[in-house]
């Protein structure tokens, strides 16, 4: 019962996903699985694999270099990992963009069932996932022979350094010739990463623009060192890029700190921020049910509020 | 080309369920149900390539019970020409469903497989990767668009950080994320029309495809509650309570 982790990277550094996801793997050991074992698919990823060996509890780490593997295309690296799949019963992704894309090709072509999403271990082969936008938490338990999981990283703690795993090379897999990446455009920011931010600022459909939304939002996150997110309404109506959704099918975070600020709180959104430490809703509705979620509301106009929270802070 | 175009029936996203009370699941009877969202915009997504003259045919599929067939009809009142219910009482899970739809796609020979990403239910985020894998075809997940180039499409996806544009060998598999499109209003001419059209009915043992489930629900309980906290009169006492009670700042 060995437990293969697939690391979130960008080939030069590890991201923390993949530490949340070996802190769900070593649940899974003190429910009884065995050694976990790390896989860095990707291009000139020794910094990567590096990085994956020094993470606590890790076994071995599994460093597989290829010019396929450099943009994490779904047919590469899902062949990658059914390459080196025969050895486990366990096989961990983050539950991010990139664990979601390519999970359930592996899970499929092993003919077992997937466990999206879960965000507690029962025993090795039960879990906990949310279902209905987080509504209801299902336990679910898998009768096949290998289990093909997606973690919600927000629901473990990372897990810690120390580790000094043998970094061993394994061949790479072939392009498929099927797909290629043709360009990416990340947004380049100094502010931390909205799944990994202690501190979290979002703003809702209440700015009015995307002007607005800036010139009110983002002077609360400089002062906070806050990561900036907003409601699916706010993106909709183009006032934050798509990437800071928070929300059921957005990002889902649990900062120590959740400011959101004229966000009513309908059910998709809770769905991404009810986890958080400590939520403040600011918003001028009474009844906007943000309001039933956040430990501090202030009712208020945030034109108003907001610029004054930041002289006060 | 033509275009398969899956639909799930799922409880409306504005219906807040309940989980019963004996723990088995949550309270579905007499609750509004509608299209997955995401399978909407699917939907409208091979209606407008067909309008644009890149897709001759929109086939919609739906897996599930009897009354999947009004979830069909709305897919035709949006635009698609023909429906297959593939109808069973079972319950479905996206491995299932996956080779159901393997099993049309061999038979319909689709140039392009546009899905949701996700239903709104069990939020999986599974069937669209898994189909590709099953027919081997390439995958472009969380599409924000779509644009078919001779032999190839050309898909802009949504992922952590920002945007990616992925370039596939047709035939292919697309999963649409929200700001895809937003689907048109079906009239009331087009669902008079759509009563009209073709609905083929199979079971999925006509296509050779065993649906037993793999996953096994223990219970389904309700999420821990966060209950509210308390109102402050201003600024002044929130940034108080969060140095001094919270200790947050």
């Amino acid at each position: 019962m060995t437990i293969l982790v697939i690391a979130e990277h960008d080939n030069a550094t590890l991201k923390g996903a993949t530490l949340n996801t070996v802190g769900a793997a070593l649940k899974l050991q003190a429910a009884g699985a065995g050694d976990i074992h790390v896989l860095v698919a990707g291009h000139n990823a020794a910094g990567a694999a590096q990085a994956a060996a020094q993470i606590a509890g890790v076994a071995k780490v599994l460093h597989a270099d290829g010019a396929a593997l450099a943009h994490g295309l779904a047919e590469n690296v899902a062949a990658q990992v059914l390459a080196l799949a025969a050895g486990y019963s366990h096989i961990l992704f983050p539950a991010t963009a990139g664990g979601r894309n390519v999970a359930p090709r592996v899970a499929a072509k092993l003919d077992v069932a997937q466990i999206s999403d879960i965000t507690a271990v029962v025993d090795a082969h039960t879990f906990e996932r949310p279902i209905y936008a987080g509504n209801a938490i299902a336990t679910v338990q898998s009768g096949d022979a290998q289990h093909v999981i997606t973690v919600r990283t927000t629901a473990f703690d990372p897990a810690g350094s120390g580790g000094a795993a043998p970094v061993e090379p394994v061949p790479a897999a072939a392009d498929s010739g099927k797909s290629a990446f043709v360009k990416s455009e990340l947004a380049k920011s100094d502010r931390p990463e909205l799944t990994a931010a202690k501190v979290i600022v979002s703003g809702g459909r209440a700015l009015g623009s995307a002007e607005k939304f800036n010139e009110v939002i983002t002077p609360l996150a400089d002062k906070l060192g806050a990561a900036i997110g907003a409601s699916r309404a706010a993106v909709d109506a183009g006032y934050a890029p798509n990437d800071w959704q928070v929300g059921q099918t957005g990002k889902i975070v649990a900062p120590q700190l959740y400011v959101a600020v004229g966000i009513s709180g309908a059910i998709q959104h809770l769905a991404g921020m009810k986890d958080s430490k400590v939520i403040v809703a600011i918003n001028k509705d009474p009844e906007a049910p943000i309001f039933s979620v956040a430990d501090y509301g202030l009712e208020a106009d945030l034109f108003q509020a907001v610029p004054e929270l930041v002289k006060a802070l | 080309m033509k275009i398969l175009v899956p639909v799930k029936r799922v409880v409306d996203y504005n219906v807040k369920v309940r989980v019963k009370a004996d723990g088995t699941g949550v309270d579905i009877a007499n609750v509004k149900m509608s299209m997955n969202p995401f399978d909407e915009i699917a939907v409208e997504e091979a209606v407008r390539l067909k309008e644009k003259g890149v897709a001759t045919e929109v086939v919609a599929v739906s897996c599930g019970v009897a009354q999947c067939q009004e979830t069909l009809r709305t897919a035709m009142a949006i635009g698609a020409d023909r429906a297959i219910l593939v109808e069973t009482d079972e319950e479905l899970q996206p491995l299932a469903v996956a080779k159901i739809l393997k099993a049309l796609v061999d038979k319909e020979q689709p140039g392009l497989v546009i899905l949701g990403k996700q239903a709104i239910d069990d939020d999986a985020n599974q069937t669209g990767q898994m189909l590709a894998a099953l027919a081997d075809w390439p995958q472009a997940t969380f599409a924000s668009k779509v644009e078919v180039q001779g032999e190839a499409v050309e898909v802009t996806r949504e992922v952590d950080g920002g945007l990616e544009v992925l370039r596939l060998t047709l035939p292919a598999i697309v999963t649409t994320d929200l700001r895809l499109n937003e689907p048109r209003y079906v009239t009331l001419p087009n669902i008079m029309k759509a009563k009209k059209k073709p609905l083929e009915t199979v079971k999925p043992a006509d296509l050779g495809v065993d649906v037993t489930p793999r996953l096994k629900t223990l219970k389904v309980a309700e999420p821990p509650k966060r209950s509210a906290g308390i109102k402050v009169p201003d600024v002044a006492t929130l940034v108080d309570k969060l140095k001094n009670e919270a200790k947050v700042i």
